[in-house]
């Protein structure tokens, strides 16, 4: 980071690609950073993309993307990909599936999930703050949405897409507690394949279901995103909801439920880490030798370490 | 910080459609630890020097089969140069013949790997150049 302002920086690709390296490093640095841009926040609309793996996110990003850059907008993309819990390591394969964006003015970042606790959601949330305060109006943030931190990710959106594949599962599937409670819009890519038909019908089912019948009713959209088929519409779709969110005044809870999740996850973490830091390794990897004994039990080492 | 993970852009430039070696090469980093951006084939030079800046990484990784070298990677330094992102450590692979070793160490290519390589090797050679990279930075 050099001396000129911190927004001033985020005029150049080069400038916003190295504050969100930053921010995924965490520390004092990040804290300054995000002190001086936040005032520059809260313009962008943030767009979750989330759904199992192989239903199609990154082709439909890449559709969409294509889409609303072709409406004039300036649109920038976070893709997540898991982190491996062994190495470490990971292959961020998502932009490899965006190479129609290239040249476009369209900023791609990829990140991976680096496993620690509420940090993911954190580096998300800062490269989020950023790319708003680099001035784009569509954030599109896609993960995997296969696990807590993932949904909470989808969280941050103002609008979250949940992307359906056909032949993924049944019915049942369908009105499982999930990830489709989330769902802004429902999406059932690939829908050339055989079961496009029954897994839309599932979803519609499904929400005739719900009680709430006066809130905004998903739509359930068809696409095959690798051809743009029904692109447009998911991108209507996207709009109307940016206009009910005004028309309704829903903008303010959803931010507030948004930085609620916020602070608790950066207490968390603070917390955690400043409670670890008073605990040599040699204590911990005793005590954790004396639990897999069952000499004592986690719940009160837990409570001794509180205590010291 | 040390402990940020190494992160590679792997990309092949040109026409060749071959990309076996880029992603054993890929999966090896990985289980390494390091984070990998793979774009896949028939990548331009503008689109790689691109995917290096927004992706913020420390590594481009190029591997070409097709001959080409001399023609692609010359303009990718120089993208990379334009762009102020010009602090990467560059690698090749590929089939590279051995002439034309010297000419891509003096556009900026600290490795040039042929096939062959073992992964392990690889791996070695761009944690210690990082290694060396990240104490010069902390000076």
């Amino acid at each position: 980071m050099n001396s000129q302002s911190p927004i001033s920086n985020l005029q150049s690709p080069l400038g916003i690609a190295r504050a969100i390296t930053q921010v995924e490093r965490g520390g004092e640095n990040t804290r300054q950073l995000i002190r001086a841009l936040f005032p520059f926040t809260g313009r962008a609309h943030i767009v979750g993309v989330t759904g199992a793996p192989g239903t199609g996110k990154s082709t439909l990003v890449n559709a969409l993307a294509k889409e609303l850059h072709a409406r004039a907008k300036r649109v920038a993309i976070i893709a997540v990909d898991p982190s491996s819990p062994f190495s470490g390591g990971a292959i961020l394969g998502d932009r490899f599936r965006m190479q129609d964006l290239a040249g476009t003015g369209i900023f791609i970042r990829s990140m991976a999930s680096r496993g620690q606790l509420g940090g993911l959601a954190a580096a998300v949330a800062d490269a989020l703050l950023i790319l708003d305060a680099a001035n784009f109006e569509l954030i599109l943030v896609e993960t995997v949405g296969a696990g807590q931190g993932e949904v909470e990710i989808a969280r941050h959106a103002h609008t979250t897409l949940v992307v359906e594949a056909p032949g993924l599962g049944d019915d049942i599937q369908a009105i499982k507690a999930g990830i489709l409670e989330i769902a802004d819009i429902l999406v059932v890519n690939k829908a050339d394949r055989e079961g496009a038909n029954a897994a839309a019908a599932a979803l519609e089912m499904n929400l005739n279901l719900n009680p709430n019948k006066a809130a905004w009713r998903p739509p359930v959209l068809k696409t095959i995103a690798l051809t743009f088929e029904g692109v447009n519409k998911v991108v209507d779709a996207i709009m109307k909801h940016a206009a009910y969110l005004d028309e309704k005044q829903l903008r303010v809870p959803r931010e507030r439920a948004r930085f609620d999740r916020e602070l608790r996850g950066l207490l968390e973490r603070e917390l955690l880490e400043r409670t670890l830091r008073r605990v040599t390794p040699a204590r911990w990897d005793e005590w954790l030798r004396q639990i897999t004994q069952r000499q004592r039990d986690p719940y009160s080492v837990a409570q001794e370490i509180l205590d010291s | 910080m040390s402990d940020t993970p190494i992160r590679v852009l792997v990309a092949k430039p040109g026409l060749d459609g071959h990309d076996r070696g880029a992603k054993v090469v890929a999966r090896a980093l990985r289980d390494a630890g390091m984070e990998v951006i793979y774009t896949g084939i028939r990548q331009t030079p503008e689109m790689i020097a691109e995917a290096a800046v927004q992706e913020d990484v420390d590594v481009v990784g190029l591997s070409i089969l097709s001959g080409a070298h001399l023609e692609l990677f010359p303009r990718v330094t120089e993208l990379l140069k334009a762009k102020g992102k010009d602090d990467v450590l560059l690698v090749a692979g590929g089939i590279v013949p051995d002439e034309d070793i010297p000419r891509l160490n003096a556009l900026g290519f600290a490795g040039v790997f042929g096939p062959g390589t073992n992964t392990h090797d690889l791996v070695k050679f761009v944690q210690e150049k990082m290694a060396e990279q990240r104490i010069k930075d902390k000076d």
